[in-house]
């Protein structure tokens, strides 16, 4: 029988290819249905979901919140700024609360690496983590990962390079695990200062030069400055990141072959990549938000079949 | 494990020419009907009908699309069955048109059921009808009987009607009946 061998998405590290294999077919059958001109399965009706985002979040929000609804199912979304959280109240108390009142699933974001593996050890509730920290981000490298296979057939085999704030990126890391489980070489690029010093045990390469970097690579990842995370300078001035770091149409037109450029979200337009970058026809920005959708109705049916 | 042939090959060509008949007979030139195969074996049946149709009797012009059901069953999270989806393929709206689900086997109905509800999400009907090649006559847990059937057929509950289809699963069409499957 075709199912996921967890009940929890807490990070890429813990599921197979196999996992990944399956969420993409039902993902692929997930995009035709919203595509539909009624973008509504019945599956869900039974299922009761909290959202829980103690960090900020529109995009991967709305995101979940969609796929979920989309699903059929019941969704409550509640964020931490208009909280008990704010009165005191710790992270289980605040959880088992709002499981009390009969909810099946959870969809967390903390600010604290390991909360969401914390929270599945000690409450009764299927959990999704949707960003512990700089740890993992699970559904945005599956989401990453199917725009790849969807614009080049397969990611087995490709060279995948991440560019930027890898340091802080938990979007990177998850990243890393899938690409390499699904056979593709990766490698990072970025200022030393926001390089973890030992990245490369990971079996991933380093680059320091974007351009040798965007040579080498079938696609360019593009992290955004987390400005929020740094709490010292990293780099001299935004205007030199950019310099250095960003990418423009020049650029990419100068390369030897036709890259995909890819992004989280949301864009510093002019600091990362231009704007005629980002709207161009190698960019798959757009397609990942779509996807995201359909990744996410995928993870969500495919642990919520585990439900009994 | 013992199985049983029930239509050989020769049997099934002259149902598929007379259920093709059968659909000219009730919707002429197709121009307002379409056929719908209920993945992932209603597809095979849908494609040979639709090549009789097109070959024997010149109706060159039909919709024939392909509905995956699995997000609509009723028995998720019940039970063992496997989660793997199909794919739809409709590439055009039913609104007011007359539809004709075609499935391979008709047994308890839900499929059937599942598939009424599917196909709202791509407009509404004018009328749906249900073309099936095997109909297991006293199995139904819905009021849910084929417009047109090839055999009919009784069956135990523990026994499994398999249709098997030249070049996809074997080198002839064929019908068995299999009495206690093992993982079929």
């Amino acid at each position: 029988m075709k199912e996921l061998s967890v009940n929890h998405l807490l990070g890429i590290k813990y599921i197979t290819k196999n996992d990944i294999d399956l969420i993409f077919e039902t993902a692929d059958q997930f995009k035709e249905v919203i595509n539909r001109p009624i973008k509504k399965v019945p599956s869900l009706q039974h299922i009761t979901i909290a959202n829980i985002f103690f960090e900020n979040s529109t995009r991967t929000k709305l995101s979940f919140e969609l796929a979920q609804k989309r699903l059929s199912a019941d969704v409550m979304s509640f964020s931490a700024a208009q909280s008990s959280v704010k009165k005191g109240e710790t992270l289980i108390d605040t959880v088992n609360n709002i499981l009390s009142m009969k909810v099946d699933m959870v969809v967390m974001r903390h600010s604290d690496p390991g909360a969401a593996h914390f929270l599945s050890r000690n409450v009764k509730a299927s959990i999704v983590n949707a960003g512990d920290g700089a740890h993992e981000h699970p559904t945005q490298a599956l989401l990453d990962s199917f725009s790849i296979r969807e614009r080049l057939g397969e990611v087995g085999g490709k060279k995948v390079v991440i560019v930027g704030d890898v340091l802080h990126s938990r979007v990177a890391l998850s990243n890393i695990f899938a690409l390499q489980m699904q056979g593709a070489e990766v490698m990072v690029c970025g200022p030393k200062t926001l390089i973890p010093r030992y990245i490369t045990e990971l079996g991933v390469k380093y680059e320091p030069n974007l351009r040798k970097a965007l040579e080498w690579c079938d696609v360019a990842n593009m992290l955004r400055v987390q400005n929020e995370r740094l709490d010292v300078n990293y780099f001299p001035s935004t205007r030199e990141y950019a310099q250095q770091y960003g990418v423009d149409k020049a650029l990419l037109d100068s390369l030897n072959k036709e890259i995909i450029i890819m992004h989280p979200g949301p864009i510093n337009r002019g600091v990362e990549i231009t704007s005629d970058v980002a709207d161009s026809q190698q960019s798959v920005i757009l397609d990942q938000v779509e996807n995201g959708v359909a990744v996410r109705m995928a993870v969500i049916y495919l642990l919520a079949s585990k439900i009994k | 494990m013992s199985s049983k042939l029930l239509l050989t090959s020769k049997e099934v060509d002259i149902i598929l020419h007379r259920l093709a008949c059968q659909l000219i007979e009730k919707h002429n030139d197709f121009s307002n009907t379409v056929l719908i195969g209920i993945q992932p074996r209603g597809k095979f049946l849908a494609d040979r009908i639709t090549d009789v149709l097109k070959n024997d009797y010149g109706i060159t012009d039909i919709e024939l699309g392909f509905l995956d059901i699995t997000f609509f069953r009723d028995d998720f999270r019940r039970g063992d069955k496997t989660l793997e989806a199909n794919k739809t393929q409709i590439d055009f709206l039913v609104e007011d048109k007359k539809v004709v689900f075609i499935d391979d086997v008709l047994y308890t109905g839900r499929s059937i059921r599942a598939a009424l509800t599917a196909i709202q999400s791509f407009g509404r009907p004018n009328e749906i009808e249900l073309l099936v090649l095997i109909d297991r006559r006293y199995s139904r847990h819905l009021p849910i009987q084929p417009d047109y059937r090839g055999r009919q057929v009784d069956a135990f509950n523990d026994e499994r009607v398999k249709v098997q289809w030249k070049d996809v699963d074997a080198s002839e069409d064929e019908v068995y009946l299999i009495s206690n499957p093992i993982n079929l």
